[in-house]
């Protein structure tokens, strides 16, 4: 996929858009007495600060220390096996800060030595191999950036608007850019049984995770990634082994990953029968819902932001399509009535996440703000209602309907549901 | 020598130029995954009544006595019937397709913090025992490698393949729309009146 943005013509098409929707900018506002901020020198404008080696592997400012991954500790049993959320609202850009990508374990984050790391591949295959990380570290390598979103992102939705915060509602996802080894490389090189048709991919955690993969999506554009954003895996998204299964349900994305077993039919494993099927109305399941849909929410304002003042505003989201690239972004400020071209700004590519911004100039009353995907498919991100009228909710997965943010006049978010 | 050295590899070409065959202990070592149709099943076999004491031992703290669950922790039997329910209960009985998927997941992963810790005979015991509970064997079974890929699940049908890309076909637009899309917005619906999000200060507090 190329890096580079629309073509400029129909981004300045989107921009007139936008700001024809605006209205004037406010005047700024002016000083009656000098701000203390410029009239009074600060301590960290005298004295000395830390020295080069304060922090051997930096940290972000004391000031954004509430920029952290969150739990909601009713959800699950236990810390082990459970899952905490991406502090999306109070991240820009598109890709997501390795110390920040939300976390979901099935026994807890495996600490395993590298050097005792092994990966396995056996099967239907005429020439099984085992793997050290030195190994892996010798064949040709790529770096691809994609999204990862859990099927159960917005899970909590699906009845009405229940969580408070983006983060909570939308921040089972990260983007990160991946190095590793295309497993097709891998693959082709072992002799694959004709006849075979599935792949199951193990971890070393002590839940042993599996699950089946189809064999075509293995030889298509997974990966066996050893770092991430540049720097080693982090212990908990898998260090030093994971699979990347690009644009599907995180889940598939086998962390820790220890063996690859070939075969002719699916595992039907726990994670692909009792989770990570959608229960709907009339009491079935859909099975093997693996692609992840075209998804978006406005990450700022949202209720967790602080008070938006009036007057110039910049609405800020992330978009993403397990089925492709993002090829537009509409907001809309009546709750889905009229609609908006957002600008994207930033690298478009396939199966990854893209940021948009929509500029406007806030008369401090009341909006319902909404955001909608499309991608290079054509499918349109649903509204909540017309997902439920499909799929339930029951389906606990693949939530990806419109979200609503009450902008109230005081300038605070609120998650709501609209008709 | 030089020269080769300068080469590109092509993996595709020949064999992978790293690794080593796994040897038949190793192999034998890790493959611990079952299939429904009984591939990777161990030999071995155990009873209802052998389950229910291991279980009793091991497995109720978190599942509860009959598989009710603990708090919440997964609940293992019940709620045949209760899928197309407002409040469906899932559980290995109702809702399940596969006996050998709970072998499986009981020998890599179970009991929790204590992984392939059980035998096959005491994994088959506890299948047996789960299945039991959920009366779709009865008190006199003994599971085994022969029979558990034989074993009818009350909910084995209840499963088809994705099928978004027909079913909501719909969600397929060209052209979406810009203007009047809908009658006005009338809002349903407040995250505020459920107040469950953590920093509310009324969110429940689960066991």
């Amino acid at each position: 996929m190329s890096n580079s943005s629309p073509p400029d013509r129909h981004r300045l098409g989107r921009r007139a858009l936008v700001a024809a929707a605006a209205t004037t900018f406010a005047m700024p506002a002016t000083a009656a007495t000098p701000d203390p901020a410029i009239t009074t020198l600060p301590d960290w404008s005298q004295s000395l600060g830390d020295g080069v080696q304060a922090h051997p592997y930096g940290v972000p400012s004391p000031f954004e220390k509430h920029v952290i991954r969150r739990d909601v500790e009713w959800l699950t049993a236990g810390q082990q096996s459970s899952v905490n959320f991406t502090p999306i609202h109070a991240l820009d850009g598109t890709i997501t800060p390795n110390g920040l990508c939300f976390e979901r374990h099935h026994s807890g984050v495996a600490a395993v030595d590298p050097d005792q790391h092994r990966l396995m591949i056996h099967g239907m295959v005429a020439k099984p191999v085992v793997l050290t990380m030195q190994d892996l570290k010798r064949l040709p390598r790529s770096n691809r950036i994609y999204f990862l979103e859990c099927a159960a992102n917005s899970g909590m939705e699906w009845r009405g608007a229940q969580l408070n915060g983006a983060q909570f509602t939308h921040g089972m996802i990260h983007n990160v850019q991946y190095t590793g080894v295309s497993l097709r490389s891998v693959f082709e090189a072992l002799g694959i049984d004709p006849r075979a048709k599935w792949v199951m991919a193990e971890g070393a955690d002590a839940a042993g995770l599996n699950r089946s993969i189809p064999l075509a999506k293995a030889m298509d554009d997974c990966m066996l990634a050893f770092a991430m954003n540049g720097e080693a895996l982090r212990p908990e998204q898998g260090y030093p082994l994971r699979l990347v299964v690009p644009g599907w349900q995180g889940n598939m994305w086998v962390k820790w990953l220890r063996r690859l077993k070939i075969g002719d039919a699916p595992w039907e494993t726990r994670e692909e029968t009792s989770k990570y099927t959608d229960l709907l109305a009339d009491g079935r399941a859909r099975r093997s819902t693996f692609v992840m849909d075209a998804k978006s929410v406005i990450t700022s304002p949202s209720p967790q932001t602080a008070a938006s003042p009036k007057g110039q505003m910049v609405i800020s989201g992330i978009a993403w399509s397990g089925r492709g690239s993002v090829t537009r972004v509409d907001v809309s400020l009546d709750g889905g009535r009229n609609w908006q071209a957002a600008r994207i700004d930033g690298p478009v590519q396939s199966l990854a996440l893209v940021r948009f911004y929509a500029d406007i100039d806030w008369n401090g009353q009341e909006m319902l703000l909404q955001s909608r995907a499309q991608d290079s498919t054509g499918y349109l991100q649903p509204s909540k209602n017309d997902l439920r009228k499909i799929r339930g909710v029951n389906s606990i997965y693949h939530n990806n309907g419109i979200q609503t943010w009450l902008l109230r006049g005081d300038g605070i978010c609120e998650n709501v549901e609209v008709s | 020598m030089t020269m080769l050295a300068a080469m590109c590899v092509n993996l595709s070409a020949a064999e992978l130029p790293v690794g080593r065959p796994p040897l038949p202990a190793e192999i034998a070592a890790w493959d611990i995954d079952a299939r429904p149709d009984g591939q990777g099943l161990p030999r071995g076999q155990g009873s209802v009544k052998q389950g229910e004491t291991l279980y009793l031992e091991r497995c109720a703290a978190c599942h509860g006595e009959f598989g009710e669950g603990a708090g919440r922790w997964p609940e293992l039997a019940g709620g045949v019937g209760t899928l197309a329910h407002e409040r469906p209960f899932k559980t290995v009985g109702s809702y399940w397709p596969h006996a050998t998927t709970a072998f499986d997941y009981i020998r890599r992963a179970m009991p929790f913090g204590q992984a392939q810790s059980l035998q096959s005979d005491e994994i088959y015991a506890l299948v047996a025992f789960i299945l039991n509970l959920n009366d779709i064997v009865k008190d006199d079974f003994v599971a085994s490698q022969a029979n558990l890929p034989t074993i009818k699940m009350p909910n084995a049908a209840g499963f088809y393949d994705d099928d978004r890309e027909t079913a909501e076909r719909g969600f397929w637009v060209a052209t979406p729309c810009m203007t009047d899309c809908k009658p006005p917005a009338r809002i349903t619906g407040h995250a505020s009146a459920v107040d469950v999000t953590p920093d509310s200060k009324t969110a429940p507090k689960m066991e």
